[in-house]
């Protein structure tokens, strides 16, 4: 017997490619040399750039490769593009912090791109098993991420949390996707999955719902959803802040893209089902994220309970479950890239060295004394309170309107309410450095160029993306034209 | 070979079990071994050969040497004070999900129709039919596998080597 | 199908058998004399020093891990042996790519001085 070895094209995966090699070759390089290679941090971002060029190359294309294992798609290419920003702002905010911790390695960029690529492997996969390596990439290199600053006991505690926990949360994804294998009869494709789950619907009904169960258990994980969401507050505490920032925007952005894609290809005949459970977890993630958000004194913290609310938002998106939802998540994953790094940069400044201003009293009078800073940090809490002109608001605006046409009046609301709830732990920053005098000298904030630069740039791209929104809108609508919402 | 299967599951069920219920952790990770073996018993009843002996050969063999030393960097003297008890409201919602998820399945399987299967193709699950499938439709999944593996290591290296330059 | 495993089983029951002979044979025909000096742990002749329970350096734990992922990757030998011929070069360039992002961290921990016995 002869075996047919499928067609395939590596160009559909050319942004993994890259990033892969590049991070091979970056521990091959620091294994065989003496010194610690310096061009790390660079060269890292050159794949990242060249991996964002491929990514755009696909954008206009459709259809799975590699034995329709990988989806190759406008959607797909957003999402690389997406998750190719937040991890190269990342970078910028990352080599003179861990500096500061004398930890400025290269296995940090390594795993970085690894987990990059894992995400990328995820958002493409177009089959269960893909979505799961592509998932444990991910997290395996975010594991070690969170704990990289081995002496500090912090780290420690949000590395072995976020693993246990996290290897925990694998193992039921992984349960719930043997369900649905032996429910559906014996595949584990996206698009075959919805088909024969169809046929055998009414034999295996409450297996197939067990396991869709578990999938949202697994997937709520990471995108902390309540009540899925107790490791978040002391993992970002904890971690490295420049590994909190991408775990916050990248690890998110991952996992919500990728919840869409099998939610809306793979059970569109259980959307009934799932809409009323997702509609649950988006209020309580909401409410509590929101709410408990007023009562941290530690901005890490404070921005945790800010970014379980934000999943609450983007849960509201899957929810309503048509072309404009799928618009105005990818528009939000973007805005929300953009405004949590931005403030993740400003956390960077103001802690001075080695995190050690990290109280929302420390931003008392920096209004004044550091105008720029405190205008730059006014626009992300604008911006992650939903306040217009920024893009933050436009990204909800999208989210709840499309939340509204699909009917889920109750559930817009109370995504108002929230959003109004969230505007006083925002803007309490604003009025802390505008209106109070600095309570001691914090002394100087030094500005490093490559943190100065992304501060300026998210802030400006925060506020761009969010008058002009309509270029993203038009490429996003054409991508999720694949979903037949 | 009914009898086979019953036999093997009881020895899985009972052996599992004693892995939860032993207060000492080395006699968990023994007892586990006899899990192991009994669940690769019951591949091989399967016609799943292959993993049969993954079974054996990573989990009996190198995992469990894993589990061994993880018990052994902790301190194997027997716990002075007594374990925290569970709080009843945890034990109580333990016993509740996994009633009910017991009860879920149970249904899910009870409407399954069960058609007798007089016999499975031959080599449904053996070596030659994984990998007939692992290097074509699945060569993309087989490789990215590899780069699992080395963010393990890398990982590994990065949590656990005392001195990293 | 299943009946090829028979020897298997019949080398395994005959194993655990000798085992338990042995063990047996030794209980039941061998003199029982205790006194203190022989119940003590035998090591190297000399009176015991310290706890036997004691704990494992954190380094047997990397070998360990290391131990777990090569033998993984060792593995998908199997399979990829079995129809080697049948996938001919293809095989061979896809089975070139698994193991070189192996042995890439073979390089690294060799690189690193991870498999040293600092």
């Amino acid at each position: 017997m002869s075996l047919t070895i499928p067609t395939f094209s590596l160009a559909s995966i050319g942004p993994w490619l890259t990033l892969s090699v590049a991070a091979i070759a970056i521990l091959v390089w620091d294994a065989l040399s003496k010194e610690r290679p310096a061009a790390v941090p660079a060269v890292s971002l050159a794949a990242l750039v060249i991996a964002a060029v491929q990514s755009l190359t696909l954008l206009g294309k459709k259809g799975t490769d590699f034995a329709g294992m990988v989806y190759v798609d406008g959607f797909t290419a957003l999402a690389y593009l997406i998750l190719i920003l937040g991890a190269a702002l990342t970078i910028f905010l990352s080599w003179r912090y861990l500096e500061e911790y004398g930890k400025n390695l290269s296995e940090y960029y390594a795993l970085l791109l690894f987990a990059t690529t894992g995400m990328m492997i995820m958002v493409a996969g177009a089959h269960l098993i893909m979505i799961f390596l592509g998932l444990e990439v991910m997290s395996i290199a975010v594991y070690v991420l969170a704990g990289f600053l081995r002496e500090d006991l912090k780290s420690n505690e949000a590395a072995m949390k976020y693993l246990v926990l996290g290897a925990f949360s694998s193992a039921i994804l992984l349960f719930g996707m043997a369900l649905i294998y032996g429910a559906a009869g014996g595949t584990l494709y996206l698009n075959e999955l919805a088909k024969k789950l169809a046929v055998t619907k009414a034999v295996t009904q409450p297996l197939i719902l067990l396991g869709l169960g578990l999938i949202v258990v697994g997937f709520g994980f990471k995108v902390a959803a309540v009540p899925f969401h107790m490791w978040t507050p002391d993992v970002y505490e904890g971690a490295p802040t420049s590994v909190t920032a991408y775990m916050a925007v990248a690890v998110k952005a991952a996992a919500v893209a990728t919840f869409l894609r099998v939610l809306y290809v793979s059970f569109p005949g259980f959307a009934a089902d799932w809409t009323w459970l997702l509609w649950g977890l988006a209020v309580a993630t909401m409410t509590l994220g929101n709410v408990v958000a007023i009562a941290q004194t530690n901005i890490k913290r404070m921005l945790a309970y800010s970014s379980i609310a934000h999943a609450g938002y983007l849960l509201v998106g899957l929810v309503a479950a048509n072309q404009l939802a799928a618009v105005g998540i990818l528009y939000y994953l973007l805005a929300y890239t953009l405004m949590n790094i931005g403030a993740f940069a400003a956390i960077l400044l103001v802690s001075r060295q080695q995190d050690r201003y990290l109280n929302i009293y420390d931003y008392c009078g920096l209004g004044r004394q550091h105008p720029g800073l405190a205008a730059a940090m006014s626009v992300f809490m604008f911006a992650l309170a939903g306040m217009p002109p920024t893009a933050g608001f436009v990204g909800k605006l999208y989210i709840f309107a499309a939340a509204v046409q699909a009917g889920y009046i109750w559930l817009v609301i109370l995504a108002v309410m929230n959003s109004l709830v969230s505007v006083y732990y925002y803007l309490r920053i604003t009025v802390l450095m505008y209106m109070r005098p600095a309570e001691a000298d914090l002394g100087p904030v030094s500005f490093t160029p490559a943190v100065t630069a992304t501060l300026a740039a998210t802030a400006l791209a925060v506020v761009l993306v969010g008058i002009f929104p309509g270029w993203f809108y038009d490429l996003a609508a054409a991508s999720v034209k694949i979903f037949s919402l | 070979m009914e009898y086979l299967f019953y036999s093997l599951a009881a020895v899985a069920l009972i052996s599992g079990a004693l892995v939860v219920f032993q207060t000492h952790p080395l006699r968990s990770a023994l007892w586990l071994i006899v899990n192991f073996f009994a669940v690769a018993g019951l591949y091989l009843l399967a016609h799943a050969e292959f993993i049969a002996a993954i079974q054996i050969i990573v989990y009996a063999g190198a995992i469990m040497v894993l589990f061994l030393f993880v018990i052994m960097l902790l301190n194997l003297r027997q716990p002075e004070e007594e374990l925290a008890r569970p709080r009843l409201g945890l034990k109580i919602a333990g016993i509740t999900v996994a009633v009910l998820s017991a009860v879920l399945i149970g249904m899910g399987l009870a409407k399954v129709v069960l058609k007798p299967v007089t016999e499975l193709p031959v080599g449904l699950g053996n070596t030659e039919s994984v990998a007939r499938l692992l290097f074509t439709d699945y060569l993309l999944p087989f490789e990215v596998t590899s780069v699992l593996l080395l963010v393990a290591i890398v990982g590994s290296v990065v949590l656990a080597k005392a001195k990293l330059r | 199908m299943l009946l090829s495993y028979l020897p298997i089983l019949i080398y395994m029951v005959i194993a655990a058998g000798l085992v338990g002979l042995i063990v047996l044979l030794s209980e039941l025909l061998g003199k029982k004399k205790h006194f203190p000096s022989k119940d003590m742990p035998y090591e190297c002749g000399m009176d015991p020093i310290g706890d036997a329970r004691s704990r494992y350096h954190v380094r047997f734990y990397v070998i360990a891990m290391f131990f777990i992922v090569f033998d993984v990757e060792a593995i998908f030998l199997y399979p990829w042996g079995v129809v080697f011929k049948q996938l001919g070069w293809f095989g061979f360039v896809e089975m070139a790519i698994f193991i070189f992002v192996l042995v890439v961290g073979l390089v690294y921990v060799w690189g690193k001085g991870a498999l040293e016995w600092e």
